[in-house]
């Protein structure tokens, strides 16, 4: 099978020619970066097209990211959830999480641009390790902007990042968090464009970032389809995932947009619960406006000004959403929905238990919507449902948030 | 005033003209406001009032310093209004430099007319390009409100054509590839940028900014633009006080009244 599959089919007819999903997407940047965006969509649609940037792609994911991923039939979490549950394991890739998918890809047209230098942001610094490992792995310059908060937060993964040879820049500008490094990335590539290539980490931004980082990524619902189809006989009667920016959802969605009868789930992070307005839910939460390039959904207050989120988890922490997923939740196809942080961390109890698999605290999102929807999908389908969830990651770097929260470190540790 | 007549008077008087920014609400709406008088007072021919942002990604740390403070501060997109209205009402034409959501928020049709209603002469648009105005060009044509695009030295020939035939009032040419913020050099790509705006035909004046900070700078680029457009410098001269915001942009002022011949293409 092909381990990456990505590329355009059918469903990928969208975005329009000019990245537009309906009025979601484009792009909403200062015209010093439309060249640079221009070159980088050329790019992206020429190496969509080669056999051999595809084969190479391939060849990556296989031999040094451990993809295809299993989907591996979860039998106790199962018989707790009251579904057949298949875990899509991006868990298990190198780095740990479904954004390697992403950084090689980048990384691989970043070289065959003839950019010698890569930049990122980073919340938490998954996004930032996996594109320092990317960089080191394909050797170019990189350097990762992190919120100056994030960078005393996750001293562990700053340390990674140096160590696989990146510049971490810490951002002391706005809320010192990820919409902000995000901020600084821009300006940077604005300055250093020609030399540079911005490797964004979630299916989002301006065109065509959300089209290119969908197309390295959707490897996970190729790999997940096939893999149900052997394994059941069936598709799956649904598919769900956790919701940030939306890359490991929209990879995970994309194979399964044409195949009417399965139903697609996102998960939003609810943080202390929608009423709070503690959260980071921008499309069950939010409303429609620009962020960081694209039309979408976001969190933002009367006068169009970003509202900070709220999440137990870092990597679900961002005030908007890439413009497919707005798309996706405009026309119906989607269903989204927002899980709290006790809920998640009720189900990253529950996988740990039942599985002995610890996941990333996004990753236990989709698992916690999912046990809620299963009830609903039962009743509809007269019948055990059938689900694929997607575990975008695994959960050691989450063990000190963990810890806490269940209170199993010593008092001196927290 | 219009931006048109003000160009018009910098012309019949055979110089540039000269364009300040400094943010609404900053320190204070008020004191905003009476900078912004003063810098008229001073000698700028246009007024050029930031809309305080959350993610201004065009901007660098002198300008996020000062709206960051002002947001922080309590300015709304009324205060922002407000200013327009204060400024406009002491004589100089007044464009509102903002990035799109918020302008999105308020709704493109409701705050084309409150702009216009408060005596605003049209918008700059750091991060809306032509190709996704199509709300904002038939809004500033109801209320005739100027569209002043952004070009850039890496936009190709194409763009620089269809941005400038989609602008009224001016053509902002950003100087450098880069955020805004004062540098020691001005670019040596601005004059290029300068020459091929022109060159697509449009009689519209050119205006150069990115990074002009003195009295030197702005003769330099007085001698090949049609105006010299300050920020960063003019705003970290209003943190040292009004008195240093006065000073400044006579400088700036007296600048673009001696330029310095055009240096010649070959550089």
């Amino acid at each position: 099978m092909s381990t990456a599959g990505h590329g355009s089919d059918a469903a990928g007819q969208r975005p329009d020619a000019t990245g537009h999903w309906g009025r979601f997407g484009g792009r909403f940047v200062p015209e010093a970066l439309v060249a640079a965006l221009d070159e980088l969509a050329d790019a992206h649609a020429a190496a969509m097209a080669d056999d051999g940037f595809r084969a190479e792609f391939d060849a990556m994911l296989r031999e040094y990211a451990n993809c295809p991923s299993p989907l591996y039939e979860a039998r106790r979490l199962s018989e707790a959830v009251g579904a057949r549950v298949l875990l899509k394991r991006e868990d298990l890739n190198h780095t740990g999480a479904h954004k390697v998918r992403n950084v090689l890809g980048q990384a691989l047209l970043a070289r065959r641009m003839g950019k010698p230098r890569v930049i990122a942001e980073t919340g938490a610094g998954q996004h930032g390790v996996a594109a320092a490992t990317a960089a080191a792995y394909l050797d170019l310059e990189c350097v990762v902007y992190m919120g100056e908060v994030d960078t005393r937060r996750q001293a562990l993964n700053v340390a990674r990042m140096r160590m696989l040879g990146a510049t971490v820049v810490p951002v002391d500008t706005g809320s010192r968090t990820l919409k902000d490094a995000i901020n600084e990335a821009l300006r940077d590539w604005v300055t250093n464009v020609d030399k540079t290539h911005y490797l964004l980490g979630t299916a989002a931004g301006p065109h065509p970032f959300p089209a290119m980082v969908r197309d390295f990524v959707r490897g996970i619902g190729v790999e997940a389809r096939e893999q149900c189809l052997v394994a059941t006989g069936a598709l799956p009667d649904a598919v769900t995932a956790c919701v940030g920016g939306g890359s490991n959802a929209i990879g995970a969605f994309h194979a399964f947009l044409d195949d009417a009868p399965v139903r697609l789930y996102g998960f939003e992070a609810g943080g202390d619960g929608m009423a709070t307005g503690r959260h980071a839910a921008s499309l069950t939460g939010g409303a429609v406006g620009v962020l960081h390039g694209a039309r979408t959904y976001l969190l933002q207050d009367d006068d169009g000004q970003t509202v900070e989120s709220h999440s137990i988890s870092a990597g679900l922490d961002y005030p908007a959403v890439g413009p497919e997923h707005a798309w996706l939740h405009a026309t119906g196809r989607a269903d989204y929905r927002a899980v709290t942080d006790a809920e998640a961390m009720e189900a990253f109890a529950l996988l740990s238990r039942t599985e002995g698999i610890i996941c990333a605290i996004e990753s236990a999102h989709a698992l916690a919507g999912t046990m809620r929807v299963v009830p609903e999908l039962a009743a509809a389908l007269g019948r055990r449902p059938t689900v694929v969830v997607t575990l975008s990651g695994r959960g050691d770097k989450d063990m000190t948030t963990a810890g806490t929260w269940f209170g199993l470190l010593a008092e001196g540790d927290r | 005033m219009s931006v048109t007549a003000a160009f018009d008077r910098a012309r019949a008087e055979g110089r540039a003209a000269l364009v300040a920014y400094l943010p609404a609400g900053y320190p204070s709406v008020a004191e905003g406001i009476e900078a912004m008088r003063a810098v008229v007072a001073a000698g700028a021919d246009l007024v050029e009032v930031g809309l305080p942002y959350s993610d201004p990604v065009m901007d660098g740390p002198v300008i996020q310093r000062a709206t960051q403070a002002a947001l922080g501060a309590g300015c709304r997109t009324a205060d922002v209004l407000r200013t327009v209205e204060a400024v406009a009402a002491a004589g100089a034409p007044v464009v509102v430099m903002t990035y799109w959501n918020p302008v999105e928020r308020y709704g493109v049709d409701s705050f084309a007319r409150d702009l216009a209603a408060a005596g605003g002469a049209g918008l700059i648009t750091p991060d809306l390009i032509p190709d996704e105005a199509g709300e904002w060009l038939a809004a500033a044509d109801t209320h005739d409100l100027d569209r002043i695009f952004l070009v850039s030295p890496s936009s190709t020939d194409a763009r620089l054509a269809a941005t400038v035939a989609r602008c009224r009032g001016f053509v902002y040419a950003t100087a450098v590839m880069g955020v805004t913020g004062a540098r020691e050099q001005t670019s040596q790509a601005a004059p290029e940028l300068v020459r091929r705006v022109r060159a697509t035909g449009t009689t519209l004046p050119v205006g150069v900014g990115l990074g002009v900070r003195d009295r030197a700078q702005a003769a330099t680029v007085a001698g090949y633009a049609d105006a010299v457009i300050v920020g960063s410098a003019l705003v970290d001269a209003l943190a040292s006080g009004p008195a240093r915001l006065t000073e400044l942009t006579a400088d700036l002022a007296a600048g673009i009244r001696t330029p310095l011949s055009p240096p010649p293409a070959s550089i």
